[in-house]
């Protein structure tokens, strides 16, 4: 079997940046909401030292073994995301472990963490973890249907599975990103981006203060410390496959840093904009407003 | 017009003496075996559809509760009090709680912190505000709260109490002028 | 005298088979709160420590009137956030637990639930002079007059009310406590648990709950 052995400290180097720009970048955004709502908003560095005190807990309690694997679900879902899709295109460096059919799998890790989340709040035992793993789970889902269309759409436009292949397809000009050529899929892939960034108008679902604020009620100490790092991984890791898919992807670093701030800035400047959804709102929202432009692009490809 | 609703129910039942607060406020006192048809014959007839609250008055040197039952006609914009005097030893009332559900509540709270009983009010005897109380009910006047205070809660060393005239004038005019 | 929920019962299961279930043994755990003194090098500690003063995640429970000069805290103007300070819903995530006020003895109850399900470097903040003797409520009877007796506190505010500007100071005066290693709230209440317990016995007199609950 050829396997390049110096693809795996590479992916760790992928995954150290990642991370850290994950950090960076989440403050980053929640400080322009913090601006917005005219306030100073949190040090840039406040999400290391959350995730360090959650770590540093010195008691920790668990409710079984599904308990326990929740928050490594979800933390496997948002590494695996990374590790299966070409970060930078042309790297060998940063290209991991990205092969032929690649994008069924990342569609799948997406919903990975999720899943494993709804197992490990169902153990806890918290009354309300049910209920919010229900409107956590509907409200994905339903974000993910026009995502899901799209990616087909733009599979059938390539005629192709691999990732590293839609992006050479688009490399060489602007006009020639998925943008321009499939317009229909990206709109109704992007109003997805929005249901899945957990932003306004449609993070009902976490929201803290909510009666069931849902599967993390339970979760603390390292479990919580886990979750914060895939909060930090998994949109990033979702960005990239936005950005392979539609925007070109990316050759370098600079443009990698860039393109993936600015695809984050959309769905933080809708979430400044709107309030929030109801479940059952937004569900109708994304079955009304997305799920025909995603329909739609499959049928004009 | 309490004038008039006065004259109209004096001619109905035996009613005690009236007290007019405002023109649109005024207290009435009734024999507490009238009570129930009164305030049936108010909410019925005279259009006072509302309870606003039944409240209790420990008059200890009497050796009285008065239950006070304040009515409200929205459509005139007017309050009617229903006074009745019950004896303070082994305080018992009648409950109203099938003419307005919302004394339940009430007598409730009054049997918890007046002592007083109404039997067949739902859920009458469960705690309302106080959790394992073991004292004679809080609200009235021979329970002392300062001694009950002392003996349950342990204080802390160094409170100081002044009175706020004297304290201030010693601040402001040191010199006493 | 237990609660009827918290009583020992004969449950029949799906399968038909019938069991006993004693809801204090299955449902909570019986184990005392343990010490977990610092354990790691020096360094470590005060990565943590730092980590720890400035990530004060407050548990959204307000007990008394102070619970009002919480919610500035929040707003533009005076935005707490910028000092690492957040809310949190749940026991479970916060490490910081404000006594906001006047404490009844009903309330006092579910604070030392409230209480005992953070987990362990945690926090007690007593905001206002009901805190500290009794303020206002000195000769009242359902409320106390001395939080610490009843669970491990690391900084009083006083005030009635105390400003939210004196909050910020307070918070700030808590991450210098934090930092310098002394604020070991949740080992001393595992230490002098059965001090702590007899305290809060002494005034909760339907104690109707498992005498730790986590």
């Amino acid at each position: 079997m050829d396997f390049d052995w110096m693809k795996i400290p590479y992916a760790f180097l992928t995954l150290f940046i990642v991370v850290n720009y994950g950090f960076l970048l989440n403050a980053f955004i929640q400080k322009i909401g913090a601006r917005v709502g005219r306030r100073h908003g949190i040090p840039i560095w406040q999400n290391y030292a959350d995730m360090f005190k959650n770590y540093g807990l010195r008691s920790s309690i668990t409710h079984g073994v599904m308990f326990y694997l929740g928050p490594v679900f979800r933390l496997s879902g948002g590494v695996g995301l990374i590790l299966f899709v070409p970060i930078i295109y042309g790297s060998t460096m940063f290209s991991n472990m990205s092969f032929a059919g690649d994008l069924i799998l990342a569609l799948y890790f997406i919903f990975f963490g999720t899943l494993g989340m709804a197992l490990g709040a169902g153990e806890s035992g918290h009354p309300h973890a049910a209920i919010g793993i229900t409107r956590g789970l509907s409200q994905v889902t339903t974000a993910e249907l026009p995502f899901a269309l799209a990616v087909f759409s733009v599979a059938l436009q390539y005629q192709t599975l691999s990732v590293t292949d839609i992006v050479a397809a688009q490399q060489g000009g602007v006009l020639n990103w998925t943008l321009f050529t499939n317009p229909l899929a990206v709109s109704a892939a992007m109003l997805s981006f929005l249901g899945s960034m957990m932003r306004p108008p449609f993070d009902v679902v976490i929201a803290p203060q909510e009666i069931p604020i849902g599967p993390p009620t339970e979760y603390h100490s390292s479990y919580l410390a886990l979750m914060q790092t895939n909060r930090a991984i998994f949109p990033i890791a979702k960005i990239v496959i936005y950005m392979n898919l539609f925007f070109g992807g990316a050759t370098d670093w600079p443009t990698f840093f860039f393109k993936v701030f600015m695809i984050y800035l959309w769905s933080a400047f809708v979430g400044v904009v709107f309030p929030r959804f109801r479940v059952e709102q937004s569900i109708r929202w994304f079955l009304i407003w997305a799920v025909p432009l995603g329909v739609l692009s499959i049928v004009m490809v | 017009m309490m004038r008039a609703l006065h004259d109209r129910l004096n001619a109905l039942f035996p009613l005690g003496e009236l007290t007019e607060q405002r023109p649109d406020l005024a207290f009435l006192t009734v024999p507490r075996e009238h009570l129930r048809s009164i305030i049936l014959h108010l909410r019925d007839l005279e259009g006072f559809s509302h309870l606003v609250l039944l409240t209790a008055v420990d008059w200890l040197e009497e050796g009285n509760f008065q239950l006070t039952y304040l009515l409200s006609n929205r459509g005139k914009a007017v309050d009617l009090g229903l006074r009745v005097m019950i004896p303070r030893d082994g305080a018992s009332m009648d409950s109203i709680h099938d003419i307005w559900p919302t004394a339940a509540t009430y007598q409730r709270e009054l049997r918890e912190m007046f002592g007083i009983q109404f039997p067949d009010s739902p859920g009458v005897n469960d705690d309302f505000i106080l959790e394992g109380w073991i004292d004679m009910p809080p609200y009235r006047r021979d329970f002392d709260t300062k001694a009950f205070s002392a003996k349950t809660f342990k204080e802390r060393e160094g409170r100081m109490t002044t009175d706020p005239e004297q304290h201030m004038k010693q601040q402001l005019y040191p010199d006493g002028a | 005298m237990m609660r009827e929920e918290l009583k020992i019962r004969v449950v029949k299961g799906p399968d038909g088979v019938e069991f006993e279930v004693d809801p204090l043994r299955d449902y909570f755990c019986e184990a005392p709160p343990a010490s977990h003194p610092p354990a790691y090098a020096k360094i470590v500690e005060d990565l943590f420590n730092w980590a720890r003063s400035h990530s004060l995640w407050i548990l959204g429970f307000g007990t008394g009137c102070g619970a009002i000069e919480m919610r500035p805290l929040m707003t533009p103007r005076f935005d707490a956030y910028r000092y690492g300070i957040a809310w949190r819903p749940t026991p479970r995530q916060a490490n910081l637990l404000v006594i906001s006020g006047y404490l009844s003895v009903k309330t006092l109850k579910r604070a030392i639930r409230a209480y005992e399900q953070m987990q362990n470097p945690k926090y007690v903040v007593g905001l206002g002079s009901c805190t500290i003797n009794g303020g206002m409520y000195w000769d009242s009877y359902n409320t106390i007059k001395r939080l610490d007796d009843y669970m491990p506190v690391d900084l009083y505010i006083t005030g009635c009310m105390p400003r939210p500007e004196a909050l910020l100071q307070g918070f700030e005066d808590l991450k210098k406590l934090i930092r310098a290693g002394k604020a070991e709230g949740a080992n001393q209440y595992a230490e002098k648990f059965e001090w702590y317990k007899a305290n809060q016995k002494q005034v909760i007199h339907d104690w109707d709950m498992p005498d730790y609950n986590w």
